[in-house]
């Protein structure tokens, strides 16, 4: 059992497989915690216990019950959202929050309170949890909702599946007429026009941006804005493929992704991006998820693994600070193969430890060359730190712990209603 | 088969069958499903249920208790009307080497993986029979297809549901009534999770389309994954000699 970046993360020393939804947690000595495990997307050890228990809830993948008149959809945890959509889909219905994979669990979409395209408009994945129920190391099953457990319910969302193990949820989906989406691209030359292009994007459903880290001198902050919302016109209903097209096979022993492999990859991506002029239409499974067309693909950054880091910024001096980290990526040619910019929201989640909150996210990933990416990595934390701004759990394998600390201010809050018996490598990392 | 097939299944907790349910489940079809476990039963007909299938009745049972198992087709038949399908997932993994010294151990195997199997199939071609058509498959194992040392409990059980679906495939070749033998190899199941997995292992979810073609086409004899058709022939034509000192 690993985690997505594959970095040298010491793994667990007894993994639970669970069957049934109505079976119990495993026994644990005075020293042992647990942690549920799903897919193994988060990317540092967020998802792992090292040295302790895991369970694994990937047979926990039952539907329980779906509304295909209301577009309710209760089931187990470990079902992931690629089932989901392939059963929805197909009724018309659609996840209301997508993050950039759909191989993920339900129960870690939860528990990491994930994000997509349309945050601004729908907010975080846990804004459409109804209900949950989570099974705690005291052998009671909690049913949790907005009115019932809630403080439970609003520490388990973003809780890292620190608060119990989910077994169940209900969530609220939405309509679509059609699988396709509508979409347009536009280039951008600089984190201020971004920021205006966001602005005058507002009433779009899905928004994202690439940024080109490696552009030079003054084109530092050049990127694509693709903006796009579900067709209207009733079309075909298909789910799309089940699994990836393509993957690659092993690990190479050193990272594919160097500078001059993205410095190629860059210029070429955004030259074609460019010349797409207008709106045209794509089905929804590559424009959601275009990096789950190749499995395995975190293999290309080689035996040594890679760090994501993605930070949330506030709007006042976001921009700027977003700049700075652009500008140092560019100064320390560090290879960074996706950088991503995204306008996050007003709406917040009722999650304690949400990530997503009003301002600017930037998510970078880099090929782990030891102690030189880490001091990168901590410069970067002192821009973040300095303008009030906040990393994501999910992506984190190093992050220290007050800056965990400061990003996340209901922590006291959300501290009583950990689970006892439960723990994770993160957790007890930032503790220190 | 109709748009809307009409399935009695044995063993519907099985993770195998349970994955090859779904894909008739998007055909709309209507089940009657037959297990042991009630909790785990309810949990299966709500999920194919959500995926748009009709679980018409439902039956809990030892399946070592074979006397009920001829009154169970008749009850699937009279909720189901005619049976597109019979489906025979249900068994269990002895260990070969408790095997060797208990004879309760060899009971049981013999009892999950060939009686009980035996008298359900014998009660569901009868029901075919008398329909004049429809399909019945069982899921054995390619553990039938050699006696190696490492499982041949299992695989001498597993040998004799074999040698049943043959004679009844030449009892109803010429008509409507089709016997699909489908053969696992190694799958990742609760059935299997004490086992290191490796490189020739499957999951369920891989290999249930290639079963549900299977059934689609009344094939004879399947492998899946289809590799074990090849890893199969090359074992059953090793010398005898040779076999005894291969480490399987």
């Amino acid at each position: 059992m690993a985690s997505w970046g594959g970095l040298p993360i010491a793994g667990a020393d007894r993994i639970e497989e669970r069957d049934w939804r109505f079976e119990k947690l495993p026994e644990l000595s005075a020293t042992d915690s647990v942690l549920p495990y799903g897919r193994g997307r988060s990317y540092g050890d967020s998802c792992i216990n090292s040295h302790a228990t895991q369970i694994s809830t990937r047979r926990l993948n039952r539907l329980i019950r779906f509304d295909d008149e209301h577009g309710i959809l209760h089931c187990e945890a470990g079902v992931t959202l690629d089932d989901i959509l392939q059963v929805i889909v197909p009724r018309g219905w659609f996840l209301p929050v997508l993050p950039g994979t759909r191989f993920v669990t339900l129960g870690g979409a939860i528990a990491n309170d994930v994000h997509g395209k349309n945050h601004h408009r729908a907010g975080s994945f846990g804004c459409h949890v109804r209900s949950l129920t989570l099974l705690r190391s005291d052998g009671e099953r909690y049913l949790c909702n907005l009115q019932d457990n809630a403080r439970l319910f609003a520490a388990t969302i973003g809780g890292l599946g620190l608060t119990g193990l989910v077994i169940s949820a209900e969530i609220k989906l939405v309509r679509i007429s059609s699988d396709q989406m509508e979409v347009e691209d536009l280039t951008f030359s600089s984190v201020e026009e971004f920021g205006a292009l966001s602005r005058d994007s507002a009433d779009w459903e899905y928004t994202v941006s690439w940024i080109d880290a490696f552009a030079r001198n003054g084109k530092v902050g050049r990127g694509i804005f693709s903006r796009a919302r579900h067709a209207q016109n009733a079309q075909a209903l298909k789910p799309g493929g089940h699994g990836s097209s393509v993957g690659v096979p092993f690990t190479p022993p050193v990272s594919l992704v160097n500078k001059w492999t993205v410095d190629v990859f860059n210029r070429a991506y955004f030259w074609r991006r460019s010349q797409k002029k207008g709106l045209y239409s794509m089905h929804f499974q590559p424009f959601f998820f275009p990096l789950d067309a190749v499995a395995n693909w975190n293999r290309v950054y080689g035996k040594r693994g890679f760090y994501q880091y993605q930070c949330v910024v506030p709007r006042a001096g976001g921009e700027e600070a977003v700049e700075t980290l652009l500008r140092e990526v560019n100064h320390s040619g560090a290879a960074s193969f996706l950088t991503v910019l995204k306008e996050f929201g007003d709406q917040r989640s009722p999650g304690m430890l949400s990530f997503p909150r009003p301002g600017l996210t930037l998510a970078i990933d880099f090929p782990n060359r030891g102690e030189s990416t880490k001091r990168l990595l901590a410069s970067f934390d002192q821009v973040v730190q300095s303008v009030g701004g906040a990393l994501y759990p999910a992506k984190d394998a190093r992050m220290p712990g007050q800056l965990f600390q400061s990003g996340y201010p209901e922590l006291s809050d959300f501290i009583p209603e950990i689970d006892p018996g439960f723990s994770s490598t993160f957790w007890r990392r930032v503790q220190k | 088969m109709n748009s809307e097939p009409r399935v009695l299944v044995f063993g519907a907790t099985s993770a195998i069958c349970h994955e090859v349910l779904k894909l008739y489940a998007v055909e709309r079809a209507h089940f009657f499903l037959v297990a042991r476990s009630e909790d785990a039963l309810a949990a299966i007909a709500d999920d194919l249920v959500a995926r748009g299938a009709k679980v018409e009745g439902t039956a809990c049972y030892d399946f070592n208790d074979c006397l009920q198992h001829g009154a169970t087709v008749v009850r699937g038949q009279a909720c189901l009307g005619e049976i597109d399908l019979v489906l025979v997932a249900h068994g269990s993994l002895p260990d070969q080497v408790e095997c060797e010294s208990s004879s309760a151990a060899t009971k049981t195997c013999m009892d999950d993986n060939f009686t009980s199997t035996a008298v359900i199939v014998q009660a569901g071609a009868q029901q075919l029979a008398e329909q004049s058509r429809g399909t019945l498959a069982v899921i054995s194992s390619v553990a039938g297809d050699r006696g190696r040392k490492s499982n041949y409990t299992y695989g001498a059980a597993k040998a004799g549901i074999d040698t049943l679906l043959q004679g009844l495939q030449g009892r109803f070749s010429g008509s409507a009534v089709k016997i699909v033998n489908i053969k696992p190899g190694m799958v990742i199941t609760p059935m299997t999770a004490h086992l290191q997995h490796g490189a020739i292992w499957a999951t369920p979810a891989a290999i249930a389309p290639r079963v549900h073609r299977a059934i689609a086409a009344g094939r004879k004899v399947c492998y899946v994954p289809g590799y074990w058709r090849l890893i199969m022939f090359i074992i059953r034509c090793l010398p005898t000699g040779i076999l005894a000192r291969l480490p399987i």
